[in-house]
């Protein structure tokens, strides 16, 4: 008696596993249909030419590779060539909100984390960095001083 | 060759064509700028963007303690703004005030016999050789060539081990989400912080906001291993002492009068 209530269970789990499997088959199939594609916002052309630092190509797949580069060499030896800066990134690609103001991290639409949170790649930079140009004058008068 | 390779190689060529053409231009601003016997001494030289720091160099200041006005705090309010701590940024709100950050303060020390009064700026001293880099655990807290003493934040794990280990109560530790970040200034939650003399401004041959935005000139900043630097001949030739100096530590900041 007890064995058949056993065979019984693993036949209704099995079965229970094919629909879920289907249903997932189905939601996938939805969901390619529509997948949700990245909205990237267009980079500001102002700083340098028509085109970003590298060729996009580069840049999507090498960034990180870059930013980690200009880290090192910034922190530890004072290189502070503009080129592969952060700081460079988020000029040319600022994102302004409906106030007319660049949008920080915390914005979705913050260049950075259209693409960071489609990937689910989490980053940390902003937890030091400014995200928005603009915050690199003291909030008093010390520059116009000189 | 890899499209990197080649890459690396065209940066290369660009960056020696741009030294040398930013290196004559130099020396040309300079000889515009500069009339004869008129030195710039107290000012850095500015070193191309390119260019790594160099142990040729070592900076550092001179504090006067005399010049140093009681109930001022320039330095401090300068140095708040420039670098968005404290009155300078409106991030730390829930901190209490001995955990809110401090890169300098002001110190006044009193005579007990005479009730004479010493005001004196404290912030990181640079040593030659920084306790907070020997406890290091994980390499965050560094000298550069130059003598200056940085913390790397993208390696620091906020142990604050160099925080026990600073003879000088120099560095502080952020306890709080930070939004308002000056570019040149990254600062944030679970990272040690401390007086960085400005690398960003001496970086591009100016001097530290401190040094600037102090109204009776009571801090000198200069290269020490340049004789003919303001500050260097005003070592050779008057009395200054550092503080703590029994600790052997080889300061970067030295002070006079006390």
């Amino acid at each position: 008696m007890k064995a058949q209530n056993h065979n019984k269970m693993r036949q209704w789990v099995g079965r229970l596993t094919v629909v879920t499997l289907f249903a997932t088959a189905l939601f996938s199939l939805a969901a390619v249909a529509g997948v949700p594609v990245p909205d990237i916002p267009k980079a500001i052309h102002s700083i340098e030419g028509t085109q970003c630092v590298e060729k996009p190509s580069f840049m999507i797949r090498n960034h990180m590779k870059i930013l980690f580069h200009q880290r090192k060499e910034t922190v530890h030896e004072g290189i502070r060539t503009k080129k592969h800066s952060l700081k460079n990134c988020f000029t040319c690609h600022v994102v302004k909100g409906a106030d007319g103001q660049p949008v920080t991290f915390k914005n979705p639409k913050h260049f950075c984390r259209v693409c960071h949170d489609y990937a689910a790649v989490q980053i940390d930079c902003f937890q030091c960095h400014t995200s928005v140009p603009g915050n690199d004058k003291p909030l008093g008068k010390m520059e116009d001083e000189l | 060759m890899t499209y990197e390779d080649k890459h690396q190689e065209d940066d290369n060529q660009i960056d020696a064509y741009r030294r040398k053409l930013l290196g004559g231009s130099a020396v040309l601003a300079g000889a515009a700028t500069l009339g004869p016997g008129v030195f710039f001494t107290s000012i850095a030289r500015a070193k191309p963007a390119d260019e790594p720091v160099s142990s040729k160099v070592r900076w550092g200041f001179l504090i006067d303690t005399n010049k140093c006005k009681d109930n001022c705090d320039k330095c401090v309010t300068a140095c708040e703004k420039e670098n968005a701590w404290g009155t300078g940024s409106a991030d730390e709100q829930h901190s209490r005030p001995d955990q809110k950050a401090q890169w300098i303060r002001k110190v006044t020390l009193r005579d007990k016999t005479t009730g004479h009064k010493t005001n004196l700026p404290l912030m990181c001293q640079h040593c030659a050789y920084p306790p907070c880099v020997d406890v290091c655990p994980t390499g965050a807290s560094f000298k550069r060539a130059d003598g200056i003493v940085l913390v790397d934040k993208h390696i620091c794990i906020g142990c604050r081990y160099c925080m026990m280990a600073c003879p000088y109560k120099a560095r502080s530790f952020v306890h709080e989400d930070l939004e308002h970040q000056r570019s040149f200034s990254p600062r944030g939650k679970g990272t040690v912080e401390s007086c960085n003399l400005c690398v960003h401004r001496v970086d591009n041959g100016r001097i530290p906001a401190c040094a600037e935005a102090c109204p009776d000139k009571a801090i000198l900043f200069g290269n020490l291993n340049d004789p003919n630097s303001e500050i260097a001949q005003r070592m050779a030739t008057e009395p200054s002492t550092e503080i703590r100096g029994d600790l052997m530590l080889d300061l970067g900041v030295r002070y006079q009068g006390i």
